[in-house]
C-alpha cells in the first residue's frame, strides 16, 4: 500500500484526536487574535478562546455560514494582512456575490500536500502523465489539480477544459495516463473516445473526478468509455479546493484529511451531532489553514460520515456522497425530500432526462407530491403503454429511493423551465 | 414500405392541442389524417402528412418536440367489413396491433387504415400476400 504522507495518514485515532485537538485550540486563538467577525461571533457565544481546549469543546462554537462570508467580501474574513496573501480563488455565487478565498504560501503548501495524497490514495505517481482537464481560473479545479501533479512529481499538463478534439490529441501524443476532470466532462470525453474510435489507443489509468455529483452508473461508463478506473474527490474552495477528501483504492467513501480538516455531521434541525451513518449537515473546520479561518463551516450540503477502518489502512474518516442540500429539503408526510435525491433517481432510468418540477400540495390534510419529468431526447413516447411504463417505473424508483409515493407526470423535452443558477425545482402550494 | 407519421407529445393543458396544430395553420401545412390517444395526463397527437421531414423542421424551429414514427398503411374499399377483414388477417398471423385509425379521402373511393405493428415488413408482407393492397409514401403525398 502506498501512501504520500504514511505517518499522518495512518496515525491512530487516539494519535490523530491529540494532534486535531492541539491543532483547533491554535486555529481559535488565530481567529480571535486577527479576524474581527470571528473575535465577534465567538464573543456573542460568550466564549473565550480559553473555553476550547479540544475537539470535545467543538460543539460549544457557532457555526459559520455561507452568508458570514459573504458578508465580508472581499477581504473581511482574512486573518492575514494581504502582503502574505499569494493567491486568490473565488467560488461562483448562484445568487450575487461571490465568496473570495485567499491562500497563504503555507496555505498553498497545505493543499498541494492534501491533492498530493489525493492522488498517490487513487493509485498515481512521479511515473503518470497527469492531464488536467478542469477549468484553470478562479474555479479552483485546474490548479489545485495541478499543483498537485506536480508535487508528486509526475508529467502535469494543464489541459484545462474544453476543446475536447485537442484533448484527444493529447491522450494520443502525450500518453497520458491519469485524468482530472468533472465527471460530466470525462462523460463528455468518453463519448468522443467512442465517436473516434480511439480507445485502444489510449493509456489512461486512472480518471479522478469531482466537483459535481455523479452517479455510480457514470461511473461505469466512464471506466467502460475511456478503460480507466475513477476515484471521486471532494473540495470546497471555501474549505481549501479539491483535496479535502478522496476515496481510496477500497473506493468505500471518500477519506477526509482529518488533520487539516475536522468534519462533523450535524442534524439539520437541532444541531447536534449525530451517529456515524446517519445523514445530516456536513460542517467543517480548518485547523491549519491562514488566511481564511474556518470554524464550524456549515455547508448545508447533506451527508454521512463513517470512522471505521478502512482496508487501505488509513485512519482518516470517510465521507460518504453529498445527498442534498437542508436549503432544498421539503417535508412530505413526514418525510425529508431532497430534489437532488429526485434528480439522482432519474439519472438512472432511461427514457427520463433529469429536468423535473416537484409540485407539492395539501389534499385533505394530506401532502401529495408530483413529479413532473421530462422525457429524454429521442424517448420514443408514440405509443401511450410506454410512457405509461416509464411513468410506472419512475414512481417505483421514488418509492425505494425516498420512500414517499409520488404521482409521476411526463412532459416534452425542453418544456420545463430552466432558469440561471438556482433551478426552480419546487413548486410547494401548501 | 412504411409511412412516415408525426407524432407530437401533449401535454394536458388547456389550449395545448390547439396551440399545436396552430403551428401547422399557419404555416400553411396540411394534414393528410389525425388521431389523438390521449390519457388523463398526456395525450399523443399522431399525423399523416404530406411531407414528414417538412413537418418535423417546423415543429423543431417552434420548440416543439415531433418524432417520427414508420407505420404500415393499407388501402381498402370503402364498403362494410373491410377493415374487419384486414384485422383478421394480422390475427391470425399472430400480429398484435398497438393502435389503429382510419380516414378516408375525397379524390377517391379508398379509405385507408393507418396500424402501428412491431414488425412493418411482417405485416406488409402478411397483408399482401391475403390480398390487401399497401399504402404509399406516395398514396400519403398525393391524397
Ligand atoms: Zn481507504
Amino acid at each position: 500500500m502506498t501512501y504520500w504522507n504514511r505517518a499522518m495518514e495512518t496515525m491512530s485515532r487516539d494519535e490523530l484526536s491529540a494532534l486535531q485537538s492541539e491543532r483547533l485550540t491554535g486555529a481559535v486563538n488565530r481567529a480571535w487574535e486577527r479576524c474581527a467577525p470571528y473575535r465577534a461571533k465567538l464573543e456573542a457565544a460568550g466564549l473565550q478562546p480559553g473555553d476550547i481546549r479540544g475537539t470535545d469543546d467543538l460543539p460549544k462554537l457557532p457555526l459559520t455560514l455561507k452568508d458570514d462570508l459573504r458578508d465580508g467580501y472581499p477581504y473581511g474574513m482574512f486573518a492575514v494582512p494581504m502582503s502574505e496573501v499569494v493567491r486568490l480563488h473565488a467560488s461562483s455565487g448562484t445568487t450575487g456575490k461571490q465568496t473570495v478565498v485567499g491562500y497563504t504560501k503555507g496555505d498553498i503548501g497545505i493543499w498541494n500536500e492534501c491533492m498530493a495524497r489525493c492522488l498517490t490514495m487513487a493509485g498515481a505517481t512521479k511515473d503518470d502523465i497527469v492531464q488536467i482537464a478542469y477549468g484553470y481560473g478562479l474555479f479552483t479545479g485546474g490548479l489545485g489539480g495541478h499543483y498537485g501533479g506536480e508535487a508528486i512529481g509526475a508529467t502535469t499538463i494543464p489541459a484545462s477544459t474544453g476543446n475536447t478534439k485537442r484533448q484527444l490529441q493529447m491522450f494520443l501524443d502525450f500518453g497520458s495516463t491519469v485524468l482530472l476532470c468533472t465527471p460530466s466532462y470525462a462523460m463528455h470525453l468518453g463519448d468522443a473516445v467512442r465517436d473516434a474510435g480511439i480507445k485502444d489507443r489510449l493509456k489512461l489509468r486512472i480518471g479522478i473526478h469531482g466537483a459535481e455529483p455523479w452517479t455510480e452508473k457514470m461511473r461505469d461508463e466512464i471506466e467502460e468509455r475511456l478503460g480507466l478506473r475513477c476515484y471521486d474527490i471532494f473540495g470546497l474552495s471555501e474549505v481549501l479546493g479539491p483535496g479535502v477528501s478522496c476515496e481510496c483504492a477500497e473506493r468505500n467513501g471518500l477519506h477526509v484529511m482529518e488533520d487539516h480538516f475536522l468534519i462533523e455531521i450535524l442534524d439539520p434541525e437541532t444541531k447536534q451531532p449525530v451517529p456515524d451513518g446517519t445523514p445530516g449537515e456536513l460542517v467543517f473546520t480548518c485547523v491549519t489553514k491562514e488566511a481564511l479561518p474556518l470554524i464550524r463551516y456549515n455547508t448545508r450540503d447533506i451527508c454521512t460520515v463513517d470512522r471505521r477502518p478502512c482496508a487501505c489502512g488509513r485512519s482518516f474518516a470517510r465521507m460518504g456522497k453529498l445527498t442534498g442540500r437542508t436549503d432544498d429539503m421539503l417535508i412530505i408526510r413526514g418525510v425529508n425530500v431532497f430534489p437532488s435525491q429526485v434528480e439522482n433517481v432519474l439519472l438512472g432510468v432511461e427514457g427520463a432526462a433529469p429536468y423535473y418540477l416537484l409540485v407539492v400540495d395539501r389534499v385533505n390534510n394530506l401532502d401529495t407530491l408530483e413529479v413532473r419529468v421530462e422525457m429524454a431526447d429521442g424517448f420514443s413516447f408514440d405509443e401511450v403503454r410506454r410512457v405509461e411504463a416509464l411513468e410506472r417505473r419512475i414512481a417505483k424508483e421514488i418509492m425505494s429511493a425516498l420512500g414517499v409515493t409520488a404521482k409521476i407526470t411526463m412532459a416534452a423535452p425542453g418544456s420545463i423551465e430552466r432558469s440561471e443558477g438556482k433551478a426552480k425545482r419546487i413548486l410547494d402550494k401548501r | 414500405m412504411v409511412i412516415e407519421q408525426v407524432s407530437v407529445f401533449v401535454e394536458n393543458k388547456k389550449g395545448a392541442l390547439k396551440d399545436t396544430l396552430g403551428i401547422l395553420a399557419e404555416a400553411g401545412m396540411d394534414l393528410r389524417a389525425i388521431s389523438i390517444a390521449d390519457t388523463s395526463d398526456f395525450g399523443i397527437l399522431r399525423m399523416i402528412v404530406p411531407d414528414a421531414d417538412a413537418t418535423l423542421e417546423l415543429f423543431k424551429s417552434k420548440g416543439v418536440t415531433a418524432s417520427k414514427t414508420a407505420v404500415t398503411g393499407c388501402k381498402l374499399p370503402d364498403e362494410p367489413g373491410a377493415l374487419h377483414k384486414v384485422l383478421s388477417t394480422l390475427c391470425e398471423a399472430g400480429i398484435s396491433v398497438e393502435y389503429i385509425y382510419a380516414f378516408i379521402t375525397r379524390r377517391n373511393e379508398d379509405a385507408y387504415v393507418i396500424l402501428r405493428v412491431e414488425d412493418n415488413v411482417f405485416a406488409q408482407y402478411v397483408l399482401k400476400s391475403a390480398g390487401h393492397t399497401i399504402m404509399t409514401p406516395g398514396d400519403a403525398a398525393g391524397l
